[in-house]
């Protein structure tokens, strides 16, 4: 029997880590969109060779902890601050390239003021939003993306739209701010999905480098243990019922 | 040669910023502490220094921006009046969190509430005693005069450095709108990229390069062993800094059988009223808290030792007396004046407190 280090050389290898993700275990339950869409940035940010150029700007909310899985300088931001704090990092370092990692939460409840301004002042960065329709880290309460008649801990018998109004459709009402050149909706269900998302990503990060202001990639995630479902119904749960209403595709690009 | 010219208090805040190399500005306009940013926007630093100057959309968001400057290693402010202040309080314990250096200037106004926009001194508590979560504290500087407003902006971006920790000046309306002449500082440089990588280079996000780990500004640590262990740091350093940093100032007080304790405007008044107190054959003196985190526990403690009795006169419902009784612990009689809502008490009523609530009382 060979050795799997005999296995394991250089033209044998078809996939490979990035070394901009660490090997720190990742806290995310098993089926969540977060790792992959972390691997996705770690990804874009070794290809285009800007590791040391890139900061990070997490959010409080699952990927609360992104910073120990990215190798790169990061700042984790209070609840929907992210783009404040991304806002003072362009504006000192235009050089930069900066990003916020945001859940639906984060960034379209509490963080809507700051979402909002930093995109219609078109500041130079990257914007990863995870639109899960839930608050995961949390427990499974509802969120702004909720959909109608959707049950969360906090929405035990379906969201009611008169009770809590409409799922906020918010990327749509970012992509009608001139401060953004590129608005687009993304999913990390399929290979051939993730493979899109990762061109979108790394479009956006490459218009940092062309300083065209704002690019906003949402990412129409699952949250299994808060939905209830397993990874796969979760997949297929994303497709039948969010998709409709968070419908993949650019929104904007300039 | 020097540079003297008559200003309000504000404006000096802004011209002071300028010139000791602060990096960026973010704030939010309210009365009585809008001109820092009116004054910011006339001067367009930006083509002078390169300071950014930028008008946030509130104030959670600008000082955010603080916490995202500040946390690249550089000199960053924000100002705000007493509502604006109440807001920025999240942020500010995060930066307090962080462990990230950042001056905060609050021009206080009269509350609670939108309350007025008239002089007040009620936010004592919320500066010294953490008016954000979690055990923190911030540097406190309490300006008395225009000058001071100038000097506190260097003096408190170098505690704020010296000790990664949020440093606040505390002044309010009468100081920040009041015009005296000032003694302007002279122009220092911003620090380069460079310099912020050899100054900040261990903690700061400067982009993390293959020579170092990557540097996180985060006040997050889930391990409560872990998270005890980060509050005795932090508890150590507000140690060292109440042994070194404490600063006050004593006015005929040699001679005193009677001592007022007053900060900021109050401590102008007192002045005034100790020369009519001691015409009518009063000895009062004056100790005036410059830094109010630290406290001068110690030099009040010392005084009481040789006066009767103690005068707290602060524009408020009685807030800073509080400290004053924890430091003389019975040993001379304390009591409180105040006026408050707006209101600013004359000398003469100074002086009739001390006689009727001290002296007689
Ligand atoms: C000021 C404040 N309010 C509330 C919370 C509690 N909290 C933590 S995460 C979170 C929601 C996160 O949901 P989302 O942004 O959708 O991200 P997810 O966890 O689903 O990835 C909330 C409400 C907090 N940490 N701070």
């Amino acid at each position: 029997m060979s050795d799997i280090k005999d296995i394991i050389k250089d033209e044998n290898l078809v996939y490979k880590k990035t070394k901009v993700l660490t090997d720190n275990v990742m806290h995310y339950c098993p089926g969540c969109s977060h790792g992959v869409v972390h691997k996705l940035v770690a990804e874009v940010i070794e290809e285009m060779g800007i590791q040391e150029k890139t900061i990070g700007i997490s959010p409080v909310g699952c990927s609360v902890l992104a910073y120990n899985y990215l190798d790169i300088d990061w700042q984790e931001a209070a609840h929907g601050r992210a783009p404040a704090l991304a806002t003072a990092v362009n504006r000192l370092h235009p050089e930069k390239y900066v990003f916020t990692y945001q859940g639906d939460g984060d960034l379209a409840s509490i963080g809507t003021a700051e979402i909002m301004h930093a995109c219609n002042r078109g500041e130079n960065i990257v914007v990863i939003f995870i639109n899960n329709a839930i608050y995961g880290m949390t427990g499974g309460q509802m969120a702004p993306t909720t959909l109608e008649g959707m049950k969360t801990a906090t929405s035990p018998y379906g969201r009611d739209i008169k009770l809590n109004g409409h799922p906020l459709i918010i990327t749509e009402l970012i992509a009608q701010l001139p401060g953004t050149s590129y608005v687009t909706r993304q999913a990390v269900h399929t290979p051939a999905a993730v493979r899109k998302c990762k061109k979108a990503i790394r479009k956006a990060f490459e218009n940092i480098g062309q300083k065209k202001g704002t690019s906003f990639v949402e990412v129409v995630s699952t949250c299994n243990s808060g939905w209830k479902l397993s990874p796969v119904k979760s997949n297929e749960w994303m497709v039948e019922n969010m998709f409709p209403v968070y419908k993949p595709g650019d929104l904007k690009d300039e | 040669m020097a540079e003297y010219k008559l200003m309000k208090g504000n404006e000096v805040i802004a011209e002071a910023a300028i010139r000791c190399g602060c990096d960026a500005y973010f704030g939010y306009p309210i009365t009585p502490q809008s001109e820092i940013l009116e004054t910011l926007t006339l001067r367009q630093p930006w083509l002078e220094t390169g300071m950014v100057v930028l008008q946030a959309e509130s104030e959670v968001a600008a000082i955010n921006m603080v916490y995202g400057g500040a946390a690249c290693g550089k000199k960053v402010m924000t100002s705000s009046s007493s509502p604006g202040i109440s807001l920025k309080q999240e942020g500010i314990t995060y930066l307090a969190g962080a462990e990230l250096p950042c001056l905060v200037v609050n021009v206080v106004r009269g509350g609670p509430g939108l309350g007025t926009i008239q002089p007040a001194q009620s936010d004592y508590f919320q500066s010294v005693k953490g008016g954000g979560h979690g055990d923190y504290k911030l540097i406190v500087l309490a300006p008395a005069s225009v000058q001071e407003m100038n000097d506190f902006v260097d003096l408190g971006f170098e505690l704020a450095f010296k000790y990664r920790n949020p440093a606040l000046i505390l002044s309010d309306g009468v100081i920040g709108q009041m015009m005296e002449k000032v003694k302007l500082s002279p122009v220092k440089p911003r620090w380069t990229n460079e310099e912020v990588i050899k100054l900040n280079g261990s903690w700061a996000t400067t982009g993390k390069t293959a020579d170092r780990p990557r540097n996180v500004a985060t006040s997050l640590e889930l391990d409560s062993a872990r998270q005890e262990q980060f509050n005795h740091k932090l508890q150590a350093k507000y140690k060292e800094i109440q042994e070194k940093e404490v600063r006050f100032e004593k006015i005929a007080c040699d001679d005193a059988e009677y001592l007022f304790v007053a900060y900021g405007s109050s401590s102008r008044i007192c002045q005034k009223a100790i020369d009519l107190a001691r015409e009518k054959g009063i000895k009062v003196g004056l100790l005036r808290p410059i830094t109010l985190f630290p406290y001068p526990t110690k030099a009040i403690q010392e005084m009481a030792e040789k006066v009767k009795g103690i005068l707290a006169v602060e524009m408020s419902a009685g807030q800073m007396v509080e400290d004053v009784r924890l430091a003389v612990n019975g040993k001379v009689k304390v009591e409180h004046f105040g006026r408050f809502g707006g209101m600013i008490p004359s000398p003469n009523e100074v002086v009739k407190a001390l006689e009727d609530l001290i002296i007689k009382g």
